[in-house]
């Protein structure tokens, strides 16, 4: 036995690559930990100087981001006594509060619209790309260049046309329309991505299954689909973190029925001064559906990313 | 169980043509080898036959049924892949009971049928295990289990062995020809490995640049090539080809070897110009006396036998002998040839010429 590997590293070069990840994640992770802390941040702490990194945690932030409130004189709320632990902690500022916000339709309609327009790129491009890697297509290479094109210009490049088609067939502000749009940006890439993936699946596979009695789809949904999950698991997470996180269109398209909870965070800072705590507990909660999907299917991204690099 | 007919069988991929005109019939029960060099359409032929392509021309006919346009599941057939093709996201017993759930089976009759077919293959203890991690010969049982868990007509299988280790190659191939007398199912059988079809086969097709070359029993093909490409292509070492110039009529018993008189079985068909004398190696003797002479090049031992090389005016032959045969290289010494086992090919287009002994063997035709 030699001490001396080329595979195993050494201890040192463990450590030295230990200290590499750990420096690395510290860095990457600072915007994360500062907008999760300024969410539980009192206002005065939030733009406090210079920053307090101990502080007194309270979910004012959240109260705010959920409830809309009104300025109260002491003698109205005295009048009026706080009842629950909520109206408490707004009553604290002199507040009271007269209603929800709309950030719980606003983050309701992320959901509606990124899932949606995720399952709709992710099954439109799995059905496209098993008959761009099984069958004779005529002029398949233009076809799929011309489907990648698409993705050649930023698609806020076309917002003005998009614009006033939206508002000439009627989608401007509907959940139906930003679907639509968030599918025609993702499927290019879905179609590549899982293009690739199916491309790597044997076709003996569903030879196997067509000669064992089964129908071209039968093959397709129980021999090829089980096989590409990895990929349709990748694709998908691509697909949402872009829907999910869209800006531009977003604000450009919706105001008042469909709009998403990327132009709806920022307005929260209008709202009784600049509220810091509740624009942090807006995108930390933003943060989660993301955060949960991925690692849902993390095993699956991971092999994802790997597949058809060390595949037997 | 089923005779499968092949008439006229023909594909073009766009402007290459991968099968020309194939013909020949596989009788019921037979274990029939597809034999020929990549790329030779035999791989191509054995799709068509089960379904996994359409051919440009011609018919194929299983148990009486002409089927060159049906699908792959109406014919009922089972296929043995070469990388076997488990469905990798299913058990072993899964995989073996798949083509059984899709005629509708009930769970408990696959079941008991797929232990029925574990157990003949011996591999009913790893039922429940994912197939990912079998060693490829248990994969290749799992596969063959697949392929015989449905009782089909024919069973096709292209290079079931090729994946395997040369030396687990020779039990898998045994266990296969065992398989298959005891069920007694037609089998077609891809590959490219001539000893493999000799050793298996009941019934061989030579094909080569998408052609059928010879059809018949790997004796008839070993001793009496159609076609120099056969003669080539079977047989380690390969039949010595001798070209030389010459004349020979219908009826003659003699060619004119560069001077040398050689008997030959008497032809039924004549032919001139550039000729070829085929002669197995086990069939060329050395005779002091003979006048045909070549000189020792080399000596290869081989245990009961050895390969000797002689360098001769019409290039090198090689001779099969006995190992107690004492050679020197650099020695000159006569050739014989068994006269009665010697072939006369056209060099033009390599066919054997018909003799009153291969005339049996290559027709009248």
């Amino acid at each position: 036995m030699s001490s001396f590997s080329v595979t195993e590293p050494s201890p040192t070069q463990k450590w030295v690559a230990g200290t590499l990840v750990a420096l690395y994640a510290l860095v990457a992770l600072m915007p994360l930990v500062w907008i999760i802390a300024t969410g539980f941040k009192s206002p005065s702490d939030a733009i406090a100087y210079p920053p307090k990194l101990l502080f007194e945690p309270t979910v004012e932030g959240y109260v705010n981001l959920f409830t809309t409130q009104t300025r109260a004189t002491p003698e109205a709320l005295a009048a009026n006594p706080p009842e629950t632990w909520y109206e408490r902690i707004v009553a604290e500022n002199n507040q009271t509060i007269v209603g929800p916000s709309r950030f719980g339709e606003r983050f309701l309609n992320s959901v509606i619209i990124g899932f949606g327009s995720t399952f709709l790129s992710v099954f439109l491009g799995t059905f496209a790309a098993y008959a761009f890697s099984r069958f004779k297509i005529p002029l398949k290479d233009d076809l799929l260049f011309f489907i990648l094109s698409t993705r050649m210009m930023p698609p806020i490049a076309v917002a003005i046309p998009i614009f006033l088609m939206y508002r000439a067939a009627g989608l401007s502000d509907t959940h139906a329309g930003m679907i639509l749009l968030y599918t025609a940006v993702n499927l290019s890439l879905s179609v590549w991505l899982l293009k690739g993936f199916i491309d790597e699946i044997p076709v003996e596979y569903e030879e196997a299954a067509l000669i064992d009695g089964y129908t071209r789809f039968q093959a397709f949904w129980k021999v090829v689909l089980p096989q590409a999950a990895t990929g349709i698991a990748s694709t998908a997470i691509f697909c949402l973190i872009f829907a999910w996180n869209e800006y531009a269109f977003a604000v450009l398209l919706t105001s008042g029925q469909a709009q998403t909870a990327p132009p709806f965070i920022p307005t929260i800072i209008g709202i009784g001064g600049q509220d810091w705590p509740a624009v942090a507990a807006g995108a930390t909660l933003f943060l989660l559906p993301v955060m949960v999907f991925t690692i849902l299917l993390r095993k699956h991204l991971l092999r994802g990313i790997t597949f058809g690099a060390v595949r037997k | 169980m089923a005779q499968i007919r092949i008439n006229n069988l023909r594909k073009e991929f766009g402007a290459f043509t991968a099968v020309r005109s194939s013909t020949f019939t596989i009788e019921d029960g037979e274990f029939f080898m597809l034999l020929g060099p990549s790329g030779c359409g035999k791989t191509t032929t054995l799709r068509m036959m089960a379904g996994l392509e359409l051919p440009t021309a011609g018919e194929i006919y299983i148990d009486g049924e002409e089927v060159a346009q049906k699908r792959a599941s109406q014919r009922d057939i089972a296929f043995v892949f070469q990388m076997f093709a488990l469905y990798p996201h299913m058990t072993v017993g899964g995989n073996i009971g798949y083509p059984l759930r899709s005629q509708g089976m009930s769970r408990a009759d696959t079941k008991a049928r797929v232990m029925e077919v574990a157990k003949i293959l011996g591999i009913e203890t790893m039922l429940a295990k994912p197939v990912g991690g079998l060693s490829s010969g248990d994969r290749q049982r799992v596969a063959l289990g697949r392929a015989i868990v449905r009782r089909p007509k024919a069973f096709f299988m292209d290079e079931p062995l090729g994946a395997l280790d040369a030396e687990f190659r020779e039990h898998m191939a045994e266990e296969l020809r065992a398989l298959h007398d005891r069920m007694g199912a037609t089998t077609v059988y891809v590959t490219h490995d001539q000893l493999e079809a000799m050793q298996m086969g009941d019934k061989i097709v030579v094909m080569n640049h998408g052609v059928v070359e010879q059809f018949g029993v790997p004796q008839d093909i070993y001793d009496w090539p159609a076609t120099l490409f056969v003669a080539n292509f079977i047989g380690s070492p390969p039949m010595n080809v001798l070209r030389f110039p010459g004349t020979v009529a219908a009826g003659d018993s003699r060619i004119d070897l560069g001077g040398v008189p050689v008997d030959v079985p008497v032809t039924r068909e004549g032919a001139s110009g550039d000729l070829v004398l085929g002669v197995r190696p086990e069939h060329v003797r050395l005779d002091d006396g003979a006048q045909y002479r070549g000189e020792v090049i080399a000596a290869e031992y081989l245990g009961t036998t050895q390969i000797v090389t002689l360098r001769t005016p019409h290039g090198e032959v090689k001779a099969r002998l006995a190992s107690d045969r004492v050679v020197r290289p650099g020695e000159t010494t006569g050739l014989g040839f068994d006269a009665r086992t010697l072939t006369v090919f056209r060099g033009t287009d390599g066919a054997a010429l018909r003799s009153a002994a291969n005339e049996r063997v290559l027709g009248h035709g």
